[in-house]
């Protein structure tokens, strides 16, 4: 009867020692990719089968499901053991990484069975970045293809170091050497510079288990290791407790006064009781008082310990920061080159926001420049404005508060982060560091006493910046004018930022193409906020066309401090005023990527001020804008004052 | 002593590694942690359960010397065994965790059991509706679940952080990345993750786990003589006086345990002495069968796993 379960045949005292044998087995993680169709699932289900890991009601499951779905004839279809989804098992095809687990008596494996279609390419990058060794099935009758190569450049990036290249279907083409040798060929040729240490070229049937778990004798000319035979004894260890210490902050907790303990997982290194550390973002040092654990404190802890700190102290520490090793520091910047993977359908552009997360970390980031795109059939550097879904590329990134990390090369732990849209909330990109840019290196902050608050009680006003954005003719600059002549004569200390006047010095170098743009606001946005720090009222009058950059200056500044003005006026209206001829010129086509002709405006949606010039004063739109200032000035001194909000 | 780089030299730095079971212990902990620093009202579904045993251990351990800082909530069915009942109400008291039951009382009003309306219905009522219900009640936007992903295939597809829309639907043809441990946990008012914890663990690693650690388990697990009647080919333990005798049945007492343990009317007990942690691990080491064998609900239709998990089932 099947309710029936076979006596248990190991005595029991036997277990502890059998369960602590298991306890030693080392774990191998890796997944099995290249592209449709060339057997990846067919393999994982052959090891599953051959190393025994089928239940019997899961095999009779699968003979049901052979029948229906399966591609296979009257035999087992494999597959379907890992196509766990139903879309899957209808179209025939894996969509999403499955997990599978086996055990042999040498090792313990996890096992991700990752798509090999294009446009499930995130999905294989999930799968690859908690492994330490892919198995690259390449189906023998069609050698490498497209999707081979993108796999294993992605394999590469994401850090894996050991690449089994299995050379499948080999009875497809009648076991034949000179096959199998020319792709092996092939493949060496082409990952030569994707730093695999090693490569196990193995000719397999994952439909007949030719060289899977046993030996096939149908390839006599092969003296190498089966497949399980390799997996079981390559050594993929990382030594991550070799490392300099790196402790993430993930949580801090703090049940009562009496006690804060840093909670998080050990990413590299080791620590002791009593060990000197240093918080990676300040410099501050403390000393390791005591190692919290459930059931007893430890003296030491070790890299994939989760574990709780408590320091001898009161260091001011909170998620996101990193307690280290002071002797080997991690780096602390705003500014690295990264490479990128792409996920999303709408494309990765240049200065863009979006939030930035490493383990524990989040902060928000723009790529500033996008150096390159990889083709990944040559590795050809190709110049591109943008990345779109599943492209590799390098980029600069920009990151609005400084980050503590590693490379991606020195620690694949810290060295990591991914990218998310600030709309969507999904996940766009993955990126791994490759180093800090100079400009953004051995620069660092430096503690000021005087600060903005004293310099703006000073001039008896609170900072802010009036950023004036809309079309050429559209009014900014008279707007501007008046209402920094009214401050003025009530006694503030402004500044007015003109866009046509700083394109005469500070961004003389700067251009009209979108990138240009991009960096002309930047810096204005930059200088604005220096200004604002002194304490000025800043009026910027700038086109600003695009709300990524707009918002980006935003985030520059203080809560409060930023009011968006939109001077709204129609387009024909600002073409027949012209006061400068360049609306007649550009629509002429004497002027390239002219706002409103052939290059867009993007209006804002929520501006602080929103001011529709027909038919309006100027006088009229700058009382609008002092009554603003005032109410901000009052509701701020009532919440100073207590009064709240 | 100072070492070239600063820190101290130890001797046996070279021989530590951690264990398997350390390894997944330690993981686990990570993923409570980053739960708890990054939701503002995460739960942990209690379903009473040997992984939700396993489950609630490492809570303990991952917020130690503090509570953990959310409460748990067991979906009641009405139709659990009372020997889970009552285990979930003395484990709340002597941990003294914060225990929410919530029952689907359109369903009782209603009178759905697995008896009458079958378990694809009771389970969609009382379980996968009763669930949602609960989740909106308190507007929870995390919920800890105890799925492996061992042991169903479409588990075996889902992330660790497995996003929900509003209306609680997995749509697995789009989960998000999911890379290293870097977890993207923002989601909009009203949306919320199911996290998984347990699920790079297996059946086999949970046994061992209970087994050094200790952890306190439903005595059902455990071989005993219970009253159980043969039915559809399974054994069905009579646990109160609203299961009716079908023509041609007998309440039997035989030496039985349970594998997994849910409504007790859909619960097949095995047969077997294994009555010790240790004899438990040693039978497990030779079953032939998965443990899900045991489970009615999983034997509705192909694709029923993921059809109710789309549902909002966990």
């Amino acid at each position: 009867m099947r309710h029936i379960l076979a006596k248990s045949l190991a005595p029991t005292d036997g277990i502890r020692e059998y369960m602590a044998a298991q306890e030693k087995k080392s774990l191998l993680r890796f997944l099995t990719c290249g592209s449709v169709d060339d057997g990846k699932s067919t393999l994982i289900g052959r090891l599953l089968s051959d190393t025994k890991q089928i239940f019997e009601d899961q095999l009779a499951a699968l003979e049901r499901d052979s029948r229906k779905h399966g591609t296979t004839g009257d035999d087992i279809d494999f597959a379907l053991l890992v196509d766990g989804l139903e879309a899957e098992r209808e179209q025939g095809i894996t969509i999403d990484v499955a997990y599978r687990f086996f055990a042999t008596p040498k090792r313990k494996f996890i096992v991700a069975d990752t798509p090999g279609h294009e446009q499930y390419t995130r999905n294989m990058a999930t799968g690859a970045s908690t492994a330490d060794l892919a198995i690259v099935l390449i189906d023998a009758r069609q050698g490498v293809l497209r999707q081979t190569r993108r796999h294993s450049i992605i394999a590469s990036l994401l850090g894996i170091r050991h690449i089994v290249l299995a050379v499948n279907k080999i009875d497809l083409v009648d076991f034949d050497q000179a096959v199998f040798d020319r792709i092996v060929e092939d493949y060496r040729q082409f990952s030569h510079e994707l730093g695999f240490q090693t490569i196990a070229p193995i000719p397999m049937s994952a439909r007949y288990g030719d060289n899977v778990t046993s030996r096939s004798d149908k390839t006599a000319w092969y003296s190498g290791p089966t497949l399980i035979e390799h997996l079981e004894t390559v050594s993929v260890d990382e030594a991550a407790v070799e490392l300099p210490f790196r402790f993430p902050v993930q949580y801090v907790n703090r049940p009562n006064l009496d006690f804060r303990g840093f909670a998080g997982t050990i990413a590299s290194g080791q620590v002791a009781q009593g060990d000197e550390v240093v918080v990676a973002k300040s410099g501050k040092a403390s000393r390791v008082k005591r190692i919290v654990a459930h059931g007893g404190d430890l003296t030491q802890a070790v890299a994939g310990q989760a574990i709780t700190l408590v320091l001898d102290d009161e260091v001011e520490v909170s998620r996101g920061n990193m307690l280290v090793s002071p002797a080997a520091r991690p780096q602390v910047a705003d500014q690295f080159a990264a490479n990128i993977v792409w996920f999303d359908e709408a494309a990765l552009l240049p200065g863009r926001s979006y939030i930035l997360r490493t383990e524990t970390d989040q902060t928000s980031a723009t790529v500033t420049d996008l150096k390159y795109r990889v083709n990944v059939n040559d590795f050809a550097r190709e110049a591109a404005k943008s990345l779109d879904m599943n492209e590799v590329g390098i980029c600069n990134i920009s990151t609005r508060a400084p980050i503590a990390f590693d490379t991606f090369a020195d620690n694949r732990t810290t060295g990591a982060f991914i990218l998310i849209d600030r709309i969507t909330n999904a996940t766009v990109g993955a990126g791994m560091i490759l180093h800090t840019l100079r400009r953004a290196e051995n620069i660092h902050w430096q503690s000021l006493d005087v600060g903005k608050r004293g310099r703006s009680d000073l001039k008896g006003q609170r900072p802010a910046v009036f950023w004036f954005t809309g079309l050429s003719g559209s009014g900014k600059s008279t707007i501007a004018n008046l209402l920094e002549k009214k401050l003025f004569a009530s006694g503030r200390h402004t500044y007015i930022l003109d866009g046509d006047n700083v394109r005469h010095g500070l961004n003389r170098d700067l251009g009209f193409t979108d990138a240009d743009r991009v960096e002309n606001i930047r810096r204005v946005a930059e200088v604005a906020k220096l200004m604002a720090d002194a304490g000025l009222i800043v009026i910027v009058s700038f086109i600003s066309p695009f709300s990524a950059e707009r918002r980006m200056a935003r985030e520059l500044m203080a809560d409060g401090e930023f009011v968006e003005v939109f001077v709204d006026t129609p387009f024909e209206e600002c073409a027949r005023r012209d006061p400068k001829g360049l609306y007649a010129r550009a629509l002429n086509g004497e002027i390239k990527n002219f706002t409103g002709v052939d290059s867009p405006y993007e209006a804002p949606e929520k501006p602080e001020i929103h001011l529709k010039t027909l038919g309006k004063t100027a006088e009229e739109m700058v009382e609008a804008l002092e009554h603003w200032l005032n109410e901000r000035d009052i509701a701020e001194d009532q919440y100073e004052a207590g009064g709240g909000i | 002593m100072q070492g070239l780089d600063g820190t101290r030299e130890r001797s046996q730095s070279m021989n530590i590694a951690l264990t398997h079971l350390q390894r997944l212990e330690a993981e686990s902990i990570h993923i409570f942690r980053e739960v708890a620093a990054s939701f503002s009202k995460p739960v942990m579904l209690y379903s009473v359960g040997k992984d939700s045993s396993v489950l609630m251990h490492l809570a303990m351990k991952a917020f130690y010397p503090a509570k953990p800082p959310f409460p748990f909530l067991h979906v009641d069915t009405t139709w659990k065994f009372r020997e889970m009942i009552a285990f979930r109400d003395q484990m709340a008291q002597k941990l003294g965790f914060d225990l929410l039951v919530h029952v689907n009382e359109d369903g009782v009003r209603d009178g759905i059991n697995p008896f009458d309306h079958g378990s694809n219905t009771h389970t969609h009522v009382m379980k996968t509706v009763a669930l949602r219900q609960a989740l909106d009640k308190y507007g929870f936007d995390a919920a800890f679940g105890g799925a492996r992903r061992d042991e169903e295939k479409s588990r075996a597809k889902e992330r660790i952080f497995s996003f929900r829309n509003a209306q609680h639907v997995w749509d697995p043809k789009n989960q998000r990345p999911e890379m290293w441990k870097i977890f993207n946990t923002r989601i909009a008012p009203g949306e919320s993750i199911r996290v998984f914890p347990l699920s790079n663990w297996t059946e086999l690693d949970i046994w061992q786990y209970i087994l050094q650690e200790n952890i306190p388990i439903v005595p059902l697990y455990f071989a005993k003589e219970r009253p159980v009647v043969e039915r559809d080919g399974m054994l069905i333990m009579k646990d109160d006086d609203r299961m009716q005798l079908r023509p041609g049945e007998t309440v039997e007492s035989r030496l039985v345990r349970f594998r997994t343990l849910g409504c007790y009317p859909l619960t097949g007990a095995i047969e077997s002495d294994a009555d010790t942690l240790e004899a438990i691990v040693g039978e497990m080491l030779t079953a032939r069968t998965s443990e899900r064998q045991g489970r009615l609900i999983d034997r509705d239709e192909a694709g029923s796993m993921e059809k109710k998990k789309r549902e909002g089932y966990f």
